[in-house]
């Protein structure tokens, strides 16, 4: 058990090793985001720009003209939110090569609130023309998430959890942006799945195996550029989907994977996420059993497409 | 206007220190938030609910013509949670559920879920142009209640703050009271250091407030501001109250910014009730 946004504070930490360009500036919360190694080592390199996320995104967009390939960090409330604007006219309009990677997305924030869980922040990213999205899923996946944004030349959300969540990537893998995980192949119904979900579908197919039913498994950590080619492949052979995400179902991984399969595929689906609604404050546990996004909720949504 | 008599003096005193216990309680209890700027301002509160200055019915809280108190540095909201119990909104029962699921009480202030709220705030910055709405509107309808907006000394450094002292001073809003819980401390360590806000009263009074710097901590400076401020003509007011993080607790007081938000344990929960003896 781990948390994404510990693998962005060790990644990031090596990318300052690996690239002079790569700079960091966090709005007041970064030790919550895990900048603190890079502060550390990289002083220079790192701006502590206060409660003031607008500004921290056109700052980073001005770095970017000069060829930094800035990271600006902050809650995905935040940095999606408060600073959307900025995203989209001085980051996504010009095509700067900023990572917007936010850290405490969904309701794994816990006690804070609605007011600081991020359930549209995909969404809201997503609709920024040029924008990459990235969802990873667990520590491993996050570590390469980072690195793979850094190398991607162009805007980049990445969106990170604050609690430590099951460990899905074992052994090697591979992680290119834009590229599906198969993790599991089935041919009843298809689990797509990103961030702490993916952990949840593994296990609501593990339930289901149990009863003969055979449910594939895929991690759609880019939400954009969607892999829309694992997507038809996998509609064609189950003929069933159900989405998986911690996030509200309208604007995030399920509306991208409805878009794309209307067009191409259309297939019977369900969407596993919240359901049009804000959080509250709660553990998080308790949270995603109340709002149905775990394993118990996905194996819901599949009854009623079997 | 409310005068600090030496009797008064005793009951908010004994009040404040209530106030700081419910605080402590409840965030042992919560096992998470922020206690340091809610001990910090309890002094505050106790002076707005305890001291004469907010008019208000707490069996009536939709009362037109009460006084608005806006939290906009909504994570203090424990200190406005037990202010708010021990004035009688709600059962003070209620606090042991603070952050819960299903709680009335959360994480950051939520209008529609707690009696006595008046802004859903949390996310730095709103709470104070909503006030600006607020003061707006009662003015409108030729009302004399006033709006008092708290606020942190980190959370000015957000844009939208001072989006808004420009239009409350632009719309001469003389029943917006501005109060600014000074500690210099904020998430990552001082304010002054992280981004620097000073020269606060020099920002203020250019923007167009009428400026008093005040001891957050002594009800004798407070009771001279919030009366002065209660005859402001043609301006708002902001009061800059110098306080303590974690004040009345002196381990947190030593520790500053460390305990912007971090409950205490169940032992220091106790160490802090001595202290605060209450
Ligand atoms: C817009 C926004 N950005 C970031 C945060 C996260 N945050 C919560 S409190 C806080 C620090 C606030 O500092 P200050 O206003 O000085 O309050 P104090 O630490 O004195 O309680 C931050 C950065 C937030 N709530 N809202």
């Amino acid at each position: 058990m781990k948390a994404t946004r510990d693998a962005f504070g060790q990644a990031l930490l090596e990318l300052g090793r690996e690239n002079a360009n790569v700079v960091a500036l966090t709005a007041d919360l970064g030790e919550s985001v895990k900048t603190g190694a890079f502060a550390k080592e990289f002083p220079a390199r790192f701006f502590q720009m206060g409660i003031a996320e607008a500004n921290m995104v056109d700052v980073a967009a001005g770095m970017a003209t000069v060829g930094k390939i800035p990271f600006a960090t902050t809650f995905a409330i935040f940095g999606t939110g408060r600073a959307w604007e900025s995203v989209r006219n001085t980051v996504g309009y010009p095509k700067l090569n900023v990572k917007i990677a936010c850290t405490h997305s969904g309701l794994g924030v816990g006690e804070d609130g609605a007011s600081h869980q991020a359930l549209e922040d995909v969404a809201v990213m997503r609709v920024i023309p040029g924008m990459t999205v990235v969802v990873p899923a667990d520590y491993p996946s996050a570590y390469k998430a980072t690195k793979a944004v850094a190398a991607h030349v162009g805007p980049c959300y990445l969106r990170l959890g604050r609690p430590s969540v099951k460990v899905v990537y074992e052994k090697e893998f591979d992680f290119t942006i834009g590229k599906a995980n198969l993790l599991r192949d089935g041919s009843d119904i298809a689990f797509v799945a990103n961030g702490p979900c993916l952990a949840f579908a593994l296990e609501a197919a593990d339930e289901l195996a149990k009863q003969g039913v055979k449910a594939a498994v895929a991690d759609f950590h880019t939400v954009k550029p969607l892999d829309v080619d694992t997507l038809v492949r996998l509609a064609e052979r189950c003929k069933r989907i159900v989405t998986c995400e911690e996030h509200n179902v309208i604007g995030g991984l399920g509306s991208a994977c409805a878009e794309a399969l209307a067009k191409k595929r259309p297939t019977p689906m369900r969407m596993v996420g919240t359901q049009d609604t804000f959080g509250e404050s709660g553990k998080y546990q308790d949270l995603w059993k109340k709002y149905g996004i775990d394993a118990a909720g996905i194996l819901k949504a599949a009854r009623e497409l079997l | 206007m409310p005068n600090l008599t030496a009797p008064l003096k005793t009951d908010l005193q004994n009040a404040a220190r209530k106030l700081r216990r419910l605080v402590v309680q409840s965030l042992a209890k919560a096992a998470s938030g922020h206690p340091g700027g809610s001990l910090g301002m309890a002094d505050v509160f106790t002076a707005l609910f305890f001291g004469g200055f907010v008019r208000h019915d707490p069996k009536n809280p939709h009362w037109a013509q009460r006084d608005r108190v806006v939290l906009s540095n909504g994570h203090i909201c424990p200190i406005l949670y037990a202010t708010l119990a021990a004035r009688g909104y709600f059962p003070e029962a209620w606090l042991d559920s603070l952050r819960q699921v299903d709680s009335h009480l959360q994480g950051h202030p939520a209008l529609n879920k707690t009696p006595g709220v008046e802004m859903s705030t949390g996310s730095l910055g709103h709470g104070i142009a909503t006030a600006v709405g607020m003061a707006l509107a009662l003015r409108l309808d030729r009302s004399d209640s006033r709006v008092y907006a708290l606020m942190g000394d980190g959370e000015l450094q957000e844009g939208l703050c001072w989006e808004a002292f420009m239009a409350a001073a632009h719309y001469r809003l003389s029943n917006l009271v501005v109060i600014i819980d000074r500690n210099d401390a904020q998430i990552d360590g001082k304010t002054t250091e992280i981004m620097n806000i000073d020269p606060l009263d020099q920002k203020l009074a250019s923007f167009g407030f009428q400026v008093i710097t005040v001891d957050g901590h002594s009800f004798e400076s407070l009771f001279d501001a919030l009366n002065a401020a209660q005859s402001a003509v043609d301006r708002p007011v902001a009061l800059i109250a110098n306080t303590v993080m974690g004040k009345g607790v002196s381990f947190m007081e030593k520790e500053g910014h460390k305990w912007h938000g971090k409950a205490p344990s169940t032992e220091q929960a106790t160490l802090a009730l001595k202290e605060i003896g209450a």
